[in-house]
């Protein structure tokens, strides 16, 4: 009896592998596109880039409405665009001081397209932040606005700053401004896709029984927490170097 | 028995590889440890400062996990994109 239950089991998992042992994380491809003589391929990274957008935007334009309309009455979710917008402007003027407000719309364009990207995996989609391509992109912006901010604060001590202490060092100095790009969006990228992965893995190769109550632990870590803190991170540090550029200036 | 064909020494060589290159986190789970020991201890000595500690905290658990991460994405590129197959 007992070892025919065992057998039955054993059966029921090894159909279940048999049926999903392939974990799919990976970008597929939606439908080449021709645009002016090359092939643009459309993977589901363009989508959910493009789904995420169109939730920030939807979700902006009716935090805007609702503030507007309710200004001397809050209902809730007036009140919470407010707290989460007053919430923003603490955190960029803690960390930047006054020249914060120049980076505020920056900033918190940042955050939340990074932190919607990151939970995106909640709601089924593949986080647009697991393809490197995104993160890269996103890691080059911030570089550029680091780099910006150090012309603007230093001018031309910028130039004389890559010579210290000795002239020697300027091969390392430039290496050292080029590895932020390149830290910044690795480690955005290795975060969701190594939460993706894990994900990917506990639904393909998991038998049924598994996958009732126990994933909702895993995604509220993968996702929620791992995401949250990885865009707070993100932002925190690209504020963190403009900063330490202007800091250097005065 | 059949031969050990070219393609899939380098697989098995790969799956090698990418388990010696996770080995790359130990150093980040050492140094997360340290950093939330010293944050634990922190909070313990000064209360009223958690939210500060907290947020330093996380920052430099972050920075740490940054050479773990390289590791992983190196393991994942063996695995998965398999870069060596077509030699």
């Amino acid at each position: 009896m007992m070892s025919g239950f065992a057998t039955g089991a054993m059966q029921v998992m090894q159909v279940a592998r048999a049926e999903e042992s392939t974990p799919d994380f990976y970008i597929h491809e939606l439908a080449p596109v021709n645009f002016f003589g090359t092939t643009v391929h459309i993977t589901t990274t363009h989508v959910c880039t493009l789904i995420v957008f169109i939730t920030i935007i939807i979700i902006a334009i009716a935090g805007r409405n609702s503030v507007l309309k309710h200004k001397d009455k809050p209902t809730k979710f007036s009140a919470g665009v407010e707290i989460a917008i007053s919430t923003l402007l603490n955190f960029v003027k803690g960390s930047m001081g006054k020249a914060g407000k120049n980076y505020i719309n920056y900033i918190g364009a940042l955050f939340t397209f990074v932190f919607f990207s990151n939970i995106s995996g909640l709601f089924g989609l593949r986080p647009p932040t697991a393809d490197y391509g995104t993160t890269l992109c996103i890691g080059l912006v911030s570089f550029c606005m680091i780099q910006y901010a150090a012309i603007r604060y230093m001018k031309l001590n910028y130039l004389k700053g890559m010579f210290e202490p000795v002239f020697l060092f300027f091969p390392i100095n430039v290496i050292s401004e080029l590895a932020i790009p390149v830290s910044l969006s690795l480690r955005l990228f290795g975060n969701v896709l190594a939460g993706t992965v894990m994900m990917a893995l506990y639904y393909g190769m998991l038998p049924i029984f598994a996958k009732i109550g126990v994933p909702s632990a895993l995604h509220a870590y993968f996702d929620l927490f791992s995401g949250a803190i990885q865009a707070y991170v993100f932002s925190m540090l690209t504020m963190t170097f403009i900063a330490d550029k202007r800091a250097s200036a005065e | 028995m059949d031969q050990i064909t070219n393609q899939g020494l380098i697989s098995a060589c790969s799956a090698i590889g990418a388990g010696l290159a996770v080995i790359a986190g130990i150093g980040p789970g050492v140094g997360q440890g340290i950093a939330a020991g010293y944050g634990a201890s922190a909070v313990g000595r000064n209360p009223g400062a958690k939210g500060d500690i907290m947020s330093t905290m996380l920052l430099g658990q972050a920075v740490a996990e940054t050479t773990g991460l390289y590791g992983l994405v190196v393991a994942l590129l063996l695995m998965f994109v398999k870069p060596f197959k077509g030699v």
